[in-house]
């Protein structure tokens, strides 16, 4: 505490610090856990993902998101844009509806929520009375329509939310003014479908789950026409003209009937189930859409043969002959299509299939043959095969970004070339001031490229690893071969595939060096993968080495799983990264640390048994360290001794379970004790607290302890590890057990490097004191900078290293902070952080403040994530802590586990299996979205045409003067102007921005004197 | 029982202007008297002292007990004035040659120790390192100690347990429980972490100082309240090697008594909260809290052993100096069984660090019962001022 104190003395340093670190969460990248709904604006080219925890989010052209959180934490049902607007209507599973509006505040557009509204039925009415089912925006987006379970369809006028009682259209009404013949009060029950007449905005279509179908005159309260199915309603489809709707039944057909008010007709003129004639599963959802080329779209979810493909989650798309089922690999949580926008337009003519599934989103193009997939460029599925690791490197040099998306575009070629299709909006944000590349490994053995530069967070190329190992089974390619003449014409989409063909595939440490292209990559079956940078497709075979880590240690068996078979001979690889050296730890354990040194072609790794360092130039083993404890027997039972304290913890929660409920019976306290709720809150808080008596042992640490042995960190130095005049290659292993290995190297010079052997030597060895783990070395350099990394200095990118004055050494473990002098190890500094505060170092990584005031001004600090989920920095060399931010819940194991530092003060934790948060702890660096919907635009130009159509326009008298004939028979001038505009305005932008913010960090610098400078008007 | 008797004793004592003086060196004791009001030059008295003694030829360093029972040097005219002023009722002077305090030996322990080298009684620079005995003992090796029973409330204990080279565990767990606190609008009840098993035969259970459903209010001076279980564990293991604990004994009996109040028996007093509140305001720094040293890198805990050159792991130059508190005390104290406990308690901390006793000897409180709580080395050795 007193630290905290003693530092914030100084009001220069204070200022300084405001300058230099600000907390921030700014974008989620990828796809949102749990969605639930989804909603697209034809006007705004929006689309809308709602989410079981209540979160709103939309995305536009890329770089356009916006995101909003409901005060209640229910689940988004349905979204709908209001037609025109930049509003649009959330109703939540618990029957409520909320307003939520983009407003443009200081040239940027803002997500946030009007108003909210419960529909309210008469006194003593049943709730299923107001359970609202459907919701039909009005296009005079002045009024909504609600259709409830109890078959009353409410108006409501929004903005406002007033309910409009004189407008109700309830089920008794309706039933009053059907003929004779269809009056049944069986056919009502609730409301399944609303629909607004295409052309006529003054007939809406009502239909009722028992399968009456009415059109309804809002103006005259009549039925013009109704229609009787035979089977449960799921769905209804009016085509454009509004000459025909389609419906679609729970047995898995559809039914199409001719609208004519004048013949009423009793039979549909097409009755049809698809995928019949066994029984089928409900069609929940169809469309049918129109083309210039007179064969309509139909489109439709659902219908599957419910014995053989019941569980299938599949969009069936027929047309002009063709069918295809496209089978998801999770459910569909709701699609539309994207169509001609423009209501006058004669057809619709479908462009693209929009489809929400629980794990990912897929866009289909429908105007190229085949409908092949268009990659979307955010919303990527991070978690297509579960995350097992992450791996930040910032400032990628051009050469070898370009190389990478070249070799992803090799794999891209089974996307459609359609540009994105969603596109409104307008992204304001600078372009990213470097090109950063977030690594990602998953369970399956791939590693994921991701551009995280910006906003979108993009993928570029994916690395496969399984090609180097004999697997059980080839991926399953034939199942898709042999679909030609298989009904129904299923065709798998998607990327999502949670499942891994083997457990020991999966990546658990990635180091890239990016000025070299050589990529390490490990796993969890101790393989260690060497990768070069090829852009040609190549056939070879990859170089076997076995690194013993137990080496003389006698009487062990490792109890865990076997080594993965390494593929004997040449393997064929894909452009990208190819492996050449496969180093396999012996035991098989996983790899836990990893070190790559591109000038040195060296790779250092380490696991619970040892580390090793081998030459990857030579292709040969330099050395190995076994650093497990004789006494340490746990060590070596591998990953199955975690089913066993499973099993012992699944015994102990429940007998914690049955003990709770023997005393929940026990009437808890005198009553009146503590007044109030939060009393009420507090009690059963202790109440659990009792129920759940845990314990902690304290118990110093011990050489004895388990996994003290387990290598937490490599690091490659090249200081003065011996004595104050030389400096030679040296390389650091820290361990759980709060040990620090040296091992000095000699790295033959260049011309000699590929005879000679590269030498190691154990030069020193640290016990610390209080042993916890050690989770981060660094080498200072004579001027208290850390050393750069490798190959750094020599593109020219780092000032080379202060040689001169005396090194010093870091040792973060997870309980201490402790500077060491150089070569002489001597203690001279340490900052405690667990015996203060009770925190422990779960991440830690040096980064590079910039300041926003001075544009030449930077400092090195630590960037540190506790295991409370707070985020400090601690300053260089004098530890001295700067800032906090509480940044994840303590609760949050795998966010905290996560957590990837950038160089430049940035980071990225997973809030979700999908999503990882982006935060940034520096002003300088801070990538979020700044965009702009224009709500005046959308106003004028689009809302006559998307509200009403010709008919409307002859059918009533238009009241807004200025858009006279004239300009609704010649829209495309206006529409040019309009586009035109735009442009300009864009232009106008872009220059602006490109004009007074030479870069990037210049532009941050004077948005945050701006507000500085505001704030502090204020105050005068 | 005799209560009324110390009463008297001390009232007794109250109407004198003269201060008695006890002097000890060695095993011997002198008494005088000096004037309250006018004690006189330091020189003078350092003459005196010299002279009663009988040591003339003798290079001293002269320290008293003071109100709190630590150890202070008395070496000029302030701090003797000081000494003569704060006399309550009776001046503690003892003796030391000097080449003895500095080599730290029979006079500090406990709280003291720690505190040796900023006040230095003896007057030379930092111990010299190389200047390591190797022979009998002086002294036992401490294990654990009351320390800071002046500035706490007389409910709560602070104990520290020493661990150098202690082959014993620690030995206890600790749990989530309730405890409840005094608040303006009645009792409260607030989450709190309690001891919940000691481990028979470790250093915890054989100090006698914790026991089971003691509640822990700090951890080396950091309040534990508002941190979870986990929390707490971890901060406990961090400072396992030098652990200080202030708990709220669940058995309120055995409490250190001062200025003469004894604590009645059964629970805290009302008191309670101010008492833990105004505690809580010197919480960031207690004088003579090690934690409060936390910056001094050498003092709190042993260095890091680091292993040079080959791979032979021998023992290197920079070994910490074995058994840091007790000054060249090299050995263990193997005892085992709670009877030994109690001994070797009392035996390794022998005198300074039981400030109680002073306490005790200076209120004239002789009260059997709360003696027993003591060490019998202690008593014995301050048998005479019992007596007095």
């Amino acid at each position: 505490m007193r630290r905290f104190l003693r530092s914030g003395h100084d009001p220069a340093r204070e200022r300084l610090k405001r300058d230099l670190f600000q907390f921030n969460k700014t974008v989620e990248h990828g796809f949102p856990h749990q969605p639930s709904a989804l909603g697209y604006s034809p006007a705004l080219r929006i689309l809308a993902i709602g989410t079981r925890s209540g979160a709103v989010k939309l995305y536009g052209a890329p770089g356009v998101e916006f995101m909003g959180l409901h005060r209640e934490n229910n689940a988004v049902v349905q979204i709908h844009f209001l037609p025109g607007q930049c509003q649009l209507v959330t109703l939540l599973d618990d029957n409520s509806l909320h307003l939520w509006s983009l407003k443009a505040k200081g040239g940027v557009s803002e997500l946030q929520e009007d108003e909210s509204f419960t529909l309210r039925g008469p006194p003593g009415a049943a709730p299923s009375a107001t359970q609202i089912t459907v919701v039909l925006p009005h296009s005079s987006s002045k009024t909504l329509y609600l259709g409830t379970e109890s078959g009353s369809v409410f108006a409501v006028q929004v903005p406002g939310f007033r309910p409009l009682e004189d407008r109700t259209i309830s089920s008794d009404a309706v039933l009053q003014r059907l003929p004779e013949e269809a009056r049944q009060r069986r056919v009502f029950e609730m409301v399944e479908a609303l629909q607004e007449h295409p052309r006529d905005p003054n007939q809406v279509l009502i239909g009722y789950s028992r399968g009456l179908i009415v059109i309804w005159d809002l103006r005259g309260s009549r039925v013009l026409c109704h229609f009787l199915c035979s089977q449960q309603l799921d769905s209804v489809c009016w085509q454009r003209d509004g000459r025909l709707i389609v419906s679609c039944h729970s047995d898995g057909s559809y039914c199409q009937w001719p609208v004519n008010p004048d013949t009423q007709q009793g039979e549909p003129l097409r009755s049809c189930v698809p995928y019949g004639p066994f029984p089928c599963k409900a069609i929940t959802k169809i469309f049918w859409l129109t083309t210039k080329q007179g064969l309509p779209f139909t489109i439709f979810q659902g219908g599957m043969p419910r014995a053989s493909y019941g569980d299938r989650h599949c969009i069936s798309v027929v047309h002009d002959g063709q069918q295809t089922a496209f089978d998801f690999t999770s459910r569909v949580i709701d699609f539309t299509v994207l169509r001609e926008a423009d209501p006058a337009a004669a057809f619709d003519d479908p462009s693209a299939l929009v489809v929400l599934a629980e794990e990912e989103l897929v866009v289909l193009d429908l105007r190229t043959a085949g409908w092949p997939p268009v990659q979307p460029p955010y919303l990527a599925s991070l978690h297509c095969s579960a995350i097992t690791c992450s791996h930040h490197v910032s400032n990628i040099p051009l050469k070898l970004w370009e190389r990478i998306i070249a070799a992803g575009s090799w794999q891209n070629t089974h996307f459609s070339a359609m540009e994105w299709p969603v596109d409104g909006g307008t992204s304001l944000a600078p372009t990213p001031p470097q090109r950063d590349l977030l690594l990602t490994g998953h369970e399956d053995g791939t590693v994921r490229f991701w551009d995280a530069s910006g906003v979108c967070l993009r993928l570029l190329y994916k690395l496969s690893t399984v090609p180097v190992f004999l697997t059980d089974s080839d991926p399953g390619e034939h199942l898709h071969a042999q679909g030609e003449d298989e009904w129904p014409p299923l065709r798998k989409v998607g990327s999502f595939d949670p499942y891994s063909d083997d457990p020991r595939l999966g990546i658990q440490k990635i180091f890239l060096c990016k000025y070299s292209g050589y990529l390490a990559v490990a796993g969890t079956a101790g393989q260690v993968l060497v990768l070069e940078l090829n852009d040609e497709e190549a056939e070879h075979a990859v170089e076997q080495a076995e690194a013993d880590l137990l080496q003389d240690q006698e009487g062990y068996r490792w109890k865990g799983h076997e080594r993965l078979c390494a593929r004997p001979g040449p393997v064929r690889f894909e452009p990208g990264f190819q492996p050449f050296v496969l180093v396999q730890c012996q035991p098989p354990a996983v790899v836990t640390s990893l070190a790559l040194h591109s000038e040195w072609r060296l790779v250092a790794f380490g696991t619970s048994h040892g580390f090793g360092l081998f030459d990857h130039q030579q292709r040969r083993q330099v050395f190995v360290k076994c650093t497990l404890h004789p006494s340490d027997q746990l060590a070596l039972e591998g990953p199955l001794s975690r089913v066993k304290s499973l099993k012992k913890s699944l015994r102990q929660s429940f007998r914690r379970m049955r003990r709770s409920r023997v005393s929940k019976r026990r009437p808890a306290g005198s009553p009146g004790e503590v007044p109030g709720r939060s009393g009420r809150a507090e009690r059963t808080g202790l109440q659990n607290m009792e129920l759940a008596p845990v314990q902690r042992k304290i118990e110093a640490r011990t050489a004895e302890d388990s996994f003290t042995g387990f290598v937490r960190t490599l690091y490659f130095a090249d200081t003065y590890l011996r004595d104050s005049s030389r400096h030679c290659p040296s390389l650091w292993a820290g361990t759980n057990g709060g040990t620090v290995y040296a091992f000095a190297l000699h790295v033959p010079p260049a011309e000699r490097r590929t005879d000679e052997p590269v030498r190691a030597e154990q030069v020193k060895e640290i016990q610390l004191m209080h042993r916890a783990p050690v989770v981060g070395i660094l080498v200072l350099d004579g001027h208290s900078v850390p050393l750069p990394e490798p190959l750094e200095v020599a593109h020219d990118l780092s000032k080379s290293p202060d040689m001169q004055g005396s090194h010093q050494l870091l040792v973060v473990s997870e309980e201490q902070f402790k500077v060491f002098t150089l070569p002489k190890v001597s203690a001279r500094l340490k900052l405690k952080l667990t015996a203060l505060e009770g925190s422990r170092v779960r991440r830690v990584s040096v980064a590079h403040f910039g300041s926003c005031r001075a544009e030449d001004y930077g400092e090195h600090h630590l960037a540190v994530l506790t295991n409370l989920g707070d985020i400090q920095v601690v300053s260089l060399p004098l530890l001295r802590p700067q800032v906090r931010y509480s940044c994840i819940r303590r609760e949050d194991v795998s966010g905290i586990a996560s957590c990837v530092f950038t160089k430049h003060g940035q980071g990225f934790y997973l809030i979700s299996p999908s999503e990882f948060e982006r935060f940034s702890l520096s002003t300088k660096w801070l990538v979020e979205p700044r965009c702009l919907v224009d709500s005046a635009e959308t106003k004028h130009h689009n809302r006559p045409r998307n509200g009403s159509g010709p008919e409307k326009a002859l059918g009533r008298a238009r009241n807004s003067g200025s858009q006279s004939d004239g300009e609704e028979k010649r829209p495309d001038p206006v529409m040019a102007h309009a586009l035109l505009s735009d442009e300009r305005v864009l232009k106008e932008i872009q220059s602006t921005l490109e004009g007074d913010r030479g870069s990037y960090g210049d532009w941050r610098s004077q948005q945050v004197a701006m507000r500085y400078g505001l704030s502090k008007g204020e105050a005068k | 029982m005799n209560r009324s008797f110390h009463k008297s004793q001390t009232l007794r004592f109250y109407d004198c202007s003269a201060v008695e003086v006890k002097s000890k060196f060695g095993a011997e004791f002198r008494r005088f008297s000096l004037d309250r009001q006018k004690p006189g030059k330091f020189e003078d008295f350092y003459q005196l002292v010299v002279h009663t003694h009988h040591i003339a030829n003798t290079e001293v360093t002269i320290g008293y007990a003071d109100v709190h029972g630590d150890l202070l040097p008395i070496n000029n005219d302030d701090n003797f004035c000081k000494a003569v002023s704060s006399a309550n009722p009776l001046l503690r002077v003892f003796i030391q040659k000097r080449e003895e305090a500095e080599h730290g030996g029979g006079l500090a322990t406990g709280s003291l120790s720690r505190r040796k080298k900023a006040l230095a009684l003896r007057e030379e620079g930092p111990r010299r390192r190389a200047h390591l005995h190797i022979g009998l003992p002086h002294d036992f090796r401490p294990v654990s100690s009351i320390i800071d029973v002046d500035i706490l409330p007389e409910t709560h204990r602070r104990v520290r347990l020493y661990r150098h080279g202690c082959q014993k565990p620690l030995g206890f767990y600790i749990r989530d429980g309730v405890s409840v606190r005094v608040a303006p609008q009645g009792l409260e009840k607030v989450p709190g972490i309690f001891i919940s098993r000691m481990v028979p035969g470790g250093l915890a259970e054989s100090t006698g100082l914790l026991a089971v459903d003691d509640e822990v209010l700090e951890v080396n001076g950091i309040e534990v309240a508002g941190k979870t279980l986990d929390q707490v564990t971890d901060m406990m293991i961090a400072n396992s090697h030098n652990l200080i604990v202030t708990v709220k004994p669940a058995n309120q009996r055995n409490n250190v008594l001062r200025g003469g109040r004894a604590a009645s028996g059964s629970s805290g007093r009302s008191s309670d909260s101010a008492a833990s509140s105004r505690h809580s305001l010197q919480a960031p720094a207690p004088p003579g809290l090690p934690a409060a040293a936390a910056d001094d890198m050498e003092s709190d805990e042993e260095p890091d052993v680091v292993l040079e050159g080959d791979l032979e792991p021998r023992a290197a130059p920079r070994l910490p100096p074995p058994g840091g508190g007790g000054g060249g005390g090299l050995t263990r104290l193997n005892g085992s069984g709670p009877a030994s406990g109690l001994h070797g308690g009392g035996a390794q901390s022998r005198e300074s660090s039981l400030h109680s006793l002073h306490r005790l000897i200076s209120s004239l409180r002789s009260d059997p019962r709360h003696s027993l709580a003591l060490p019998p080395g202690g008593v014995e050795e301050h048998g005479p001022a019992v007596t007095l």
